[in-house]
């Protein structure tokens, strides 16, 4: 028996059941550690039993039930607890899947409730959905120990106290339920894929998990065509890891990756899921932005991309969805599918735009097209401008190369 | 659970409501709180007069001192409340999605608390 196995992947589902049964976050987590640690004692000499996540479950339940009755405090509670039979705890075969699924979808949806802080959201899956642990999920936000324990416990205070349910959201809620959890896992994946320092390791994992919660959506929610879109969105980005960062941890932009480096089966996979999303009707924000990277995965080269499309694509995306990075990439996109003075003429349209003064991107964009231009000096005021806003090292890095690059032919040609 | 559903609009913009338009507008909370009424929901409710008949009231080193108008100045002033019964956050928070203020204003969804427990969160 593969203990760390078993606790690494089924976690998460027994805890999601244990709180159901229990109605208590903490609870439910401290009896799930009881019976692990009786189990580490139990099973090298009794065997393994025949179903082990029924086995913790129940362990867990009896747990608690001791517990709380130790406590005169919770004696009605314990009672509650002991009354719901072990029926409920433990059934069998099919139904037995069915629960634990229902019980995960109803764990997403609670750590994922609008009324608790987008960054507690994020923390909460991370912690009892995927089972990583709090000091893991400190190192990976960049945030004192201490901090993100805290955030847990609000978290964790407020869904008992403000009364919210543990319960999948009603087919009337679910669409707008759904998107939140959508952004939670969204930003869990590009926490992982874009975060500029800390633990490489940490952040590999947390894009792991988001896909492995995007296939966990799709699984318990499979009409759900953008939780589809966004599994694809997820793919095909993280099928560029390998390229998208150099072996010195130089940042490598899309036309200058080594396509060889690309994961061929995600890309596959990934495009799979963003066509049947389309297919189903699909046509939101996350169905949008993985057509779009559908579009450059796959393309043999940058040049071969199909530009009108992705810049069309782009357009679709600006009238639903407004953002500074989405008025850059499809200004980047008209450079390429048109004319580089027409992508040019859109950038410095927007440098007229008070609320994108200090968005570092823009800068960088009209440096790169200037620089294709050929019109060097500007070029090279447009990085220096980029690099006084941006904050991120990866990209301080890659700008101030470009500069000097730009510095050095001026240089041989003077 | 019991929830306090606090009624937040612009008073400004509450002047210039013509007089059919408040009419139907009364009538809409009038339905809600018979609906919810009828299922044992509602608990308490009421419109309230407008800050500028509010008074402050604090008491300090054993002075009291009373100030005119609301204790905060903001955008949108506190008009109205629904104290209601819900099963969970998710129903008071549908209830409040019907309050017909909820369309311009805002509704603040706070659950009340039992005593003893508002001090731990």
């Amino acid at each position: 028996m593969d203990f760390e196995k078993l606790h690494r992947e089924e976690s998460g589902r027994i805890l999601a059941t244990l709180i159901r049964l229990l109605g208590d976050f903490d609870l439910a987590e401290e009896m799930l550690q009881e019976a692990y640690a009786i189990a580490l004692q139990k099973w090298p000499s009794d065997g393994t039993p025949a179903n082990p996540r029924a086995w913790l479950i129940s362990t867990a339940r009896h747990k608690a039930i001791d517990r709380l009755r130790r406590d005169q405090r919770f004696e009605r509670k314990s009672e509650e607890i002991a009354k719901t039979a072990d029926i409920a705890a433990r059934p069998e075969g099919d139904r037995e899947e069915e629960m634990f699924a229902d019980d995960r979808l109803r764990l997403i949806f609670t750590c994922c409730h609008p009324s608790l802080p987008v960054e507690a959201r994020v923390a909460l899956t991370l912690r009892t959905v995927c089972g990583i642990t709090t000091e893991e999920i400190s190192r990976a936000f960049l945030v004192p120990l201490a901090t993100m324990a805290q955030r847990l416990v609000r978290a964790k205070g407020k869904i008992r106290e403000a009364g919210i349910p543990y319960r999948v959201p009603l087919p009337e809620e679910l669409r707008d339920r759904l998107d939140g959890v959508l952004l939670v896992v969204y930003l869990i994946f590009n926490e992982g894929y874009l975060a500029s320092s800390g633990d490489a390791l940490i952040r590999r994992e947390l894009c792991a998990e988001a896909i492995r919660l995007g296939r966990v959506l799709c699984d318990l929610l499979p009409k759900q065509t953008e939780a589809q879109a966004l599994l694809g969105l997820m793919l095909l980005q993280d099928s560029r890891r390998d390229a998208r960062v150099s072996a010195e941890g130089e940042l490598v932009l899309l036309e200058e990756q080594d396509r060889n480096l690309w994961h061929g089966e995600q890309i596959q996979e990934g495009t799979e899921l963003v066509e049947s999303a389309l297919r189903r009707g699909a046509a939101g924000a996350y169905a949008l932005q993985a057509s779009i990277a559908a579009l450059h995965a796959n393309a043999r080269t940058a040049k071969e991309a199909d530009w009108p499309q992705i810049a069309a694509l782009y357009d679709a995306l600006l009238r639903t969805h407004a953002s500074p990075v989405i008025e850059v990439n499809r200004a980047v996109a008209v450079a390429m599918a048109r004319s580089l003075e027409e992508g040019l003429a859109l950038l410095d349209e927007l440098e007229k735009r008070e609320e994108l003064e200090e968005f570092h991107l823009l800068p960088a964009a009209r440096a790169d097209l200037l620089r294709r231009l050929g019109r060097m000096g500007e070029a090279a005021n447009a990085y220096r401008r980029a690099l006084s806003l941006a904050t991120n090292d990866i990209e301080r890095r890659f700008l101030r190369r470009r500069l000097a690059e730009l510095e050095k032919l001026r240089d041989s040609r003077s | 659970m019991e929830y306090l559903l606090l009624i937040y609009h612009s008073e400004a913009g509450w002047g210039k409501v013509s007089p059919g338009d408040e009419a139907a507008i009364y009538r809409e909370y009038g339905q809600l709180r018979e609906e919810l009424s009828g299922k044992g929901k509602f608990l308490g409710g009421s419109q309230l007069m407008p800050t500028t008949m509010a008074t402050t009231v604090r008491v300090r080193d054993g002075k009291r001192v009373v100030t005119d108008g609301p204790f905060a100045e903001t955008k949108e002033q506190l008009g109205g409340y629904f104290l209601v019964n819900a099963t969970d956050l998710d129903e008071a928070i549908a209830i409040a999605a019907r309050i017909p203020s909820a369309r311009n204003g805002t509704i603040e969804v706070r659950p009340l608390a039992v005593r003893g427990q508002a001090r731990q969160a």
